[in-house]
């Protein structure tokens, strides 16, 4: 056994107000450059929905992730080794910009420079890759926002396979959830695999994967090899990016921007421990519908003491393993098993895991039910198809699904049953295995959710990794440049040499 | 004239090839890429760049066997001259078509589309041209050589090209009687390689075939087990 610590993220689906947030604040801290204008590190796509990058989930026509193969190796869905060195010339599965949205902007500035005329200005869009006109925009990174666009499309949906979804297309049966995306920080990452470069890493200390920038050579397989699309390719740099679980945050104990911004304080951070050594074994089971249980088994829990014992050999420190008892993920997706991770079939072990949300209940005589004191609906009964989620985070397996449901619904029954009554009902939480102090603690942390219980960060120990001796007159980030300010004007090597041919009041 | 271009030019060249590399790797690794346009443009990317890439590197591999073996190899192996140059003409004439078929598929691609053109800088347009017109210089030569297919010319550029490896001052002169368009491929060839520094090409010195023998698939690193002093040596750089 080899125990590792990361530091691990939980979405809570059933608060998600689709406010965007996440995805705006996060763009302004670390995409709003040329070249990754089109990229969202983190992105809110309303389900069911074909998605950003275009149907990013269905890997029959991308392969990303991995594949066990016939002969019960694991191996990377775009091919072996071999298979992607001989793509390197053409890469086959990388997406295409326009499968993303082409960049755009707007000319703002003839809204005040128009001279004039009988028709009022208007700021009409411009490519923000040649600068051109463009007409028409066609598609943008949210274009199926709250189920944009004909049900027809948008049943292109992989997530609806099993599932009769032409009764969806109907206005009365119609739903809807919000799904925010980011990089997963995958215990087996299949872009890692797929680098031939080698540029892409796992943190072992906390589990963030990586690119790094100097290394990368822009071979770009990664961006075809993450089944979640969550690589991109800087066109304006030539080099690969990705979500950094804004690691400097991390690192000093903050929470990520997207998670401290959350207007719904949906987002979670604590550090789960898991087992190294096993990584592989698990995400090669035979079974598809095995990999949540797989990867359940790999996280090691915090108080067992023989598990900490190893820790500390191992080298995880004291203070986190004391952050991994009060872990949030652990309490939401071991504990109580209301977490899920999204698409495990993919087989990388994501690491971003989400809590299904509740629906409405489907149909008004049933809705007698609900009014009912202290009983728990049927969760087949919510608007929201099981089937449609167990398909999103569970490979297809609605048990477990059905079991983080009742357990929410029942938390509500019984939290309702307390304040509005003031009976404390031990039999509602029985029902679904669990204890009244167990659902007191689900209320605190997913419905109260103060900032305290949503994030339990441990701050890195840089003190083991670096002497500050050496660090005196350093510089901070540069681009390679040393002591240089990052920027470089001009450059024998190429720098600066591709200028965005839009003025620049206009970018 | 002829002593500069083929006795010292290469030289020039070759020292700015190497020396230009180094300093790039060394001082600007975050521009050493394949600034592939492929997430731009799909099309013509996929079939141009494939044709293109595997016929330039038959046909940089063939001149590097073919021009730094030395021709006493060729004589233990039985290998004759005539044979040779006919090989070299076959192989390095199809490689060649192919090549320049896949190039000029990537130059109309860079230069008609939008976004490729806008996003392009004035090297990665220059680079791409000088290939496809050494390309066709190649190409040019198969002409002259079939008129005497001895082998007698190429045992001289052979000469040449190993004279300027073991310094030979009188390297230049094995090439002085050469047809033009010999002389103008191979000016132009060294051209290229002292400009490669400053250029996209830089990328080939980079072809990840580590990566076939990389062990397993995945890569964690890990600050926590390097020495401090050792870490610290690289500190500016991640990991």
């Amino acid at each position: 056994m080899k125990i590792r610590a990361q530091i691990g993220k939980v979405l809570n689906l059933d608060k998600c107000i689709g406010c965007h947030t996440c995805s705006v604040t996060c763009k302004n801290v670390w995409t709003s450059r040329d070249g990754v204008e089109y990229a969202w590190f983190n992105n809110v796509e309303t389900k069911p929905g074909i998605g950003y990058p275009k149907n990013w989930e269905d890997q029959s026509k991308w392969n990303g992730g991995w594949e066990r193969t016939k002969s019960g190796t694991l191996q990377p869905k775009q091919g072996s080794k071999w298979r992607i060195l001989a793509k390197i010339f053409g890469n086959p599965d990388l997406p295409e910009i326009d499968d993303y949205y082409e960049p755009f902007d707007f000319d703002y500035d003839n809204l005040k420079s128009a001279p004039e005329m009988e028709a009022f200005p208007t700021a009409r869009p411009r490519s923000k890759i040649t600068g051109e006109r463009i007409e028409k925009i066609e598609w943008g990174p949210n274009w199926e926002e709250i189920l944009g666009g004909e049900f027809e499309k948008r049943s292109k949906d992989t997530n609806f396979e099993g599932v009769q979804k032409e009764i969806y297309g109907e206005y009365e049966n119609t739903f809807m959830m919000y799904l925010p995306r980011l990089c997963e920080h995958c215990l087996n990452p299949s872009c890692t695999a797929s680098c031939p470069s080698g540029a892409i890493y796992k943190r072992e200390e906390d589990g963030i994967v990586l690119i790094d920038q100097e290394q990368c050579r822009g071979w770009r397989m990664c961006v075809s090899g993450c089944p979640y699309k969550k690589i991109y390719y800087n066109w304006a740099t030539g080099k690969s990016e990705k979500c950094t679980f804004c690691y400097p945050r991390i690192e000093s104990g903050s929470p990520t921007v997207c998670s401290e911004t959350c207007v719904g304080r949906i987002r979670y951070l604590g550090v789960i421990l898991y087992d190294a050594d096993r990584i592989h074994e698990a995400a090669n089971s035979a079974d598809p519908k095995d990999l949540y249980r797989a990867q359940l088994d790999l996280f090691l829990d915090p108080n067992d003491p023989s598990i900490r014992r190893q820790a500390l050999a191992d080298g995880v420190s004291e203070d986190w393993l004391e952050a991994a008892t009060r872990s949030p993920v652990w309490k939401m997706a071991v504990d109580w098993k209301v977490a899920f991770p999204l698409h495990p079939e993919y087989r990388t072990l994501p690491m971003v895991w989400y809590v299904p949300p509740l629906s409405p209940i489907q149909n008004a005589s049933e809705k007698s039910l609900i009014d009912m004191d202290r009983e728990i609906p049927d969760v087949r009964s919510l608007r929201i198809p099981v089937r449609y989620l167990a398909n999103m985070l569970t490979a297809g397996d609605e048990q477990p699904i059905v079991t983080a449901l009742e357990r929410m619904l029942a938390m509500r029954v019984f939290m309702r049953a307390k304040t509005v009554e003031g009976v404390v009902d031990e039999s509602i939480a029985e029902r679904v295995g669990l204890t009244a102090e167990t659902i007191d603690e689900m209320y605190r942390i997913m419905a109260l959710a103060d900032y305290d219980d949503r994030f339990v960060i441990p701050t890195t120990h840089r003190e083991n990794v670096e002497d500050a001796h050496f660090l005196r007159g350093g510089c901070g980030f540069t681009d390679g440049n040393a002591c240089s300010t990052g920027i470089s004007q001009g450059s024998l090597f190429g720098g600066g040499a591709r200028q965005l041919a839009i003025p620049e009041d206009g970018r | 004239m002829h002593e500069f271009l083929f006795g010292i030019y290469p030289y020039i060249c070759l020292s700015v090839l190497l020396v230009g590399s180094i300093v790039r790797y060394e001082r600007d690794p975050f521009t050493w890429k394949s600034s592939s346009s492929q997430l731009l443009r799909r099309k013509q990317l996929i079939a141009g760049s494939v044709m293109f890439h595997v016929g330039v590197l038959i046909v940089f591999f063939g001149h590097l066997v073919g021009l730094l073996t030395p021709i006493e190899i060729f004589d233990i192996l039985g290998i004759g001259h005539s044979f040779k140059q006919i090989l070299a003409i076959v192989v390095g004439g199809l490689a060649g078509i192919l090549a320049l078929a896949g190039g000029l598929m990537l130059l109309h691609r860079r230069l008609s589309d939008p976004r490729i053109r806008r996003t392009s800088s004035f090297a990665d347009i220059g680079i791409l041209v000088l290939l496809v017109v050494q390309l066709i210089l190649g190409l040019g030569t198969i002409f002259i050589s079939v008129q005497h297919l001895e082998g007698g010319q190429m045992v001289a550029f052979m000469a040449w090209s190993l004279g300027i490896f073991t310094f030979d001052f009188n390297a230049a002169s094995y090439i002085a009687t050469a047809h033009p368009i010999f002389k103008i491929h191979i000016f132009l060839g060294l051209t290229i390689f002292l400009l490669f520094p400053f250029t996209r090409l830089v990328h080939m010195l980079s072809a990840p075939v580590g990566y076939i023998f990389r062990p397993g698939y995945q890569i964690v690193r890990s600050r926590r087990n390097v020495a401090t002093v050792e870490s610290n040596r690289g500190a500016g750089r991640q990991g």
